[in-house]
């Protein structure tokens, strides 16, 4: 009996063995799944928290709940990876799990300890996130009785999670004080440390105006040093000090411990795989996918959707002996909230940055690209439901996994 | 895509003034860019960061490497970096680099 072992039963592992259980003879292959928590966290649902949008009902389910019937669940932390002798060992019982084939899907998460005051005594009463369940209802709690004041939204340091998320609070923000009448009484801030709040140049184009129209104020190249929890101001590397009421911060993003531990991860725990592939260049017998992997995607669960489904027609190959193809191409799909019952929608790879045009959806769409719509915002709702249901289960969805030019415009 | 004459070398640069093809830049080339950014002059400590970001970049699609990568790849600290590269050493490197500036999704 060959073994494959799956670390993570997030969005990418839980496709993983999903797409791959069918395609796998039973007889020939054992499907193990490892993950350490019992919940399956919908994670784009968290930004809608903050707002009274979704509640937590809307985002949390049990993990076996979309395990399917031969594919063995563990539930343990990992203690190492040991990729020489082809095994794991769990924390659980000190028990090691065999493998013919590794797929690391542990993910990536939020770390405010790296930054020194975040996560102090102002924690969750002046400063919060919205990346973790506990943030995001805590901060909902604060919005509800807020009476205003200067908001600043602050990424500490890229790569994040959903990069367009910090964005899309802000607009939501933008919305919900408008609703809440208070919205001459706040101030929206927006301290990244890129460039700009855009910076791909068509998009930049198209959006450039966006922000400034809905008065949130942006303040690039903002690396943050410090904070100051007492005196309310974030102070960045080259000693410019921005000062809030309410600061939510993006934390630091790094990928699982794990990764660190068994010697397989980048400055940021990421495993270094073929951003076409997701093989090891190290490990023939090695996966990363999902958030875990260093590759230069975007870190969300479109692109762990469409890598899913390359890699499961490319691992049938590999195991029959076949060379790997270059099939992932970098394709993300992404709703943004734009506010006010309205959204925007980017489709775009490693190759072709968002683009302008409409992205069709046969039976649906099409939607707006890089053009604000009503119709965005319901695509964007709607989501919630096809992930439970169809994305995660592994079911075809009419969304090809590689980007396909029809419908975008060239200038 | 609008060109420039650098170090007596024609080269493509986009709108903000990045090297578009990483391969046309030559290290003759980064003292006059590194001018153009307020930096009179390159130090050792300041090839240390071009250097290792031109290595990373081999494997980065021709993008410059996060501040993250460079402080650990070469051990020089984000406040060194500030002081060498002051205001925006990500965005400062990578043209002196001749990289592509680093970029959000959107």
């Amino acid at each position: 009996m060959k073994q494959l072992l799956v670390l993570g039963a997030g969005t990418a592992g839980t496709m993983v063995v999903n797409k791959l259980r069918p395609l796998l003879d039973a007889d020939e292959w054992k499907i193990t799944i490892v993950d350490q928590h019992e919940t399956h966290y919908y994670q784009p649902g968290f930004l809608f928290i903050p707002f009274g949008m979704y509640s937590k009902n809307d985002v949390v389910k049990p993990k076996r709940d979309f395990i399917p019937p031969g594919v063995e669940l563990i539930m343990s932390p990992v203690e190492v990876i040991e990729p020489e002798h082809n095994r794991v060992r769990l924390v659980k019982e000190g028990r090691y799990l065999n493998y013919d084939f590794l797929v690391i899907a542990t993910g990536a998460r939020t770390h405010p300890e790296q930054t020194p005051g975040l996560q102090e005594h102002e924690w969750n009463r002046s400063i919060y996130d919205f990346y973790t369940i506990e943030g995001a209802l805590a901060l909902a709690r604060h919005l509800r009785t807020w009476q205003g004041g200067r908001l600043v939204v602050n990424v500490v340091e890229n790569p994040i999670k959903c990069p367009v998320a910090p964005l899309e609070f802000l607009m939501l923000a933008d919305w919900f004080f408008h609703e809440q009448g208070i919205r001459d009484r706040v101030e929206l801030i927006y301290a990244t440390p890129l460039s700009g709040a855009f910076t791909k140049p068509i998009a930049s184009k198209h959006l450039g105006d966006i922000l400034v129209q809905k008065g949130i104020q942006v303040e690039p190249e903002f690396l943050v040093m410090e904070v100051d929890p007492d005196a309310k101001k974030l102070v960045s590397y080259d000693e410019r000090e921005v000062g809030y009421d309410l600061l939510v911060t993006v934390p630091l993003n790094m990928g699982d411990e794990l990764i660190a531990r068994s010697g397989l991860g980048d400055e940021l725990n990421y495993v270094p795989v073929n951003k076409h592939t997701f093989l090891s260049p190290k490990y023939a017998n090695i996966f990363a996918l999902g958030d875990a992997a260093g590759v230069p995607t975007s870190k969300a669960g479109s692109v762990a959707h469409f890598a899913v489904d390359c890699f499961a027609e490319n691992f049938e190959r590999y195991i029959d002996g076949l060379e790997m193809l270059p099939t992932f191409d970098g394709h993300a799909n992404c709703f943004i909230e734009s506010g006010f019952g309205k959204g925007l929608l980017i489709d775009f790879n490693y190759e072709v940055e968002p683009l302008p045009g409409r992205y069709p959806l046969p039976g649906v769409g099409p939607f707006t690209l890089l053009q604000e719509s009503e119709m965005n915002h319901w695509g964007k709702m709607m989501f919630r439901w096809m992930y439970w249901n169809i994305l995660l289960k592994g079911q075809p969805l009419p969304l090809p996994a590689r980007m396909s030019m029809s419908g975008k415009w060239r200038q | 895509m609008a060109t420039r004459t650098i170090a007596g070398k024609t080269v493509q640069v986009n709108d903000e003034g990045f090297m578009t093809n990483a391969a046309e830049w030559t290290r003759e080339m980064a003292p006059e860019l590194a001018q153009g950014e307020g930096i009179a002059e390159l130090t050792p400590a300041h090839w240390k960061v071009i250097d290792f970001c031109r290595e990373s970049a081999s494997n980065l699609d021709g993008k410059s490497p996060t501040l993250r990568q460079i402080t650990t790849g070469t051990g020089i600290s984000t406040k060194e970096l500030f002081a060498l590269f002051p205001k925006g050493p990500a965005k400062k490197v990578a043209k002196i680099s001749g990289l592509g500036k680093p970029e959000g999704c959107v």
